[in-house]
């Protein structure tokens, strides 16, 4: 098989906060009854973590599990595992109503970093990024500009973005761009 | 500027990442309908000056369909409310009795 390679091939810009392109990440699509016993167990058992609650994300090293809509999961786990864990769940959840998908090489993954970084974020998007309003430990599916995107905080001063892997380059910039040093808000 | 509490993921969506849908609790005609009936079905809207029932899509959130009642004339929202609700729930009716007396229901 060629060798997988991400989007931007780890991009980075330097501004107010560090713009860098996270790299191959596996990322599977789960969708289903989020409440059903069967689900609940083959996502214990392959992240390590229990089903978030909503709009919650959880890490377990480097696995992850976050919740996207009342019927969604994405979960996260090394990219070389992806199809072996797509396998795993499909055979767990057999005989479920349920969804599985392999959604790693369609996906692009932005690491977000500096004192800045819900500053840099608001730029681009509506959502509400006061500490109040979002913390480390939730998930915030939304609009970046003109394309959908994903993020949380890993902790308070770094960010996690997603976006789909065509609009890679476009999310790259506006990350880069709106964190460029000179055009800080300085809002808080 | 708008502001939607999704019923489905919680969050205040701002307008920029709804979807409108049109007016909510339409009688949906189907095979067998009479054709001014599913005329009405199709085209024919209230549109009132002033309070509405819409269905929105949480497009760039959760992805899921939701209904809300808002005036859209000042833009206040009375209430957002599950897709899955033939009627707009009491507690909204009551407010909207409330802030607007010559509000003529919303059937």
């Amino acid at each position: 098989m060629s060798d997988a390679i991400s989007a931007l091939s780890g991009a980075h810009a330097t501004g107010y906060v560090t713009v860098t392109e996270a790299g191959l990440r596996g990322m599977i699509t789960l969708r289903g009854d989020l409440g059903a016993t069967k689900l609940k167990a083959a996502v214990k058992k392959l992240i390590g973590a229990d089903v978030p609650l909503v709009r919650q994300n959880t890490v377990n090293a480097d696995r992850g599990v976050a919740w996207m809509s009342p019927d969604e999961l994405l979960l996260m786990v090394p990219h070389a595992e992806a199809e072996s864990c797509v396998a795993a769940l499909a055979k767990a959840l057999t005989g479920t109503h349920h969804l599985v998908a392999n959604v790693s090489d369609a996906r692009a993954v932005f690491r977000v970093e500096g004192a800045a970084v819900r500053e840099v974020l608001a730029k681009i998007s509506p959502a509400d990024l006061s500490p109040a309003g979002f913390a480390p430990g939730q998930v915030c599916r939304t609009r970046l500009a003109q394309v959908a995107g994903a993020f949380w905080l890993t902790d308070d001063e770094t960010a996690e973005v997603v976006c789909f892997r065509s609009v890679a380059a476009y999310v790259f910039g506006l990350l880069e761009h709106s964190s460029r040093t000179g055009s800080e808000v300085e809002y808080s | 500027m708008l502001l939607l509490n999704c019923p489905c993921c919680g969050v205040d969506a701002d307008e920029t990442e709804l979807a409108a849908g049109g007016e909510a609790h339409l009688k949906r005609e189907t095979v067998g309908a009479e054709d001014e009936a599913f005329e009405a079905y199709l085209f024919m809207r209230d549109n009132p000056r002033g309070v509405h029932f819409e269905r929105w899509r949480h497009a760039y959130g959760c992805g899921k369909w939701f209904l809300a009642a808002r005036d859209t004339v000042t833009l206040e929202v009375f209430g957002t409310y599950p897709a899955q609700t033939k009627k707009p729930p009491k507690a909204i009716e009551n407010a909207l009795k409330k802030k607007r007396p010559d509000w003529k229901g919303w059937a």
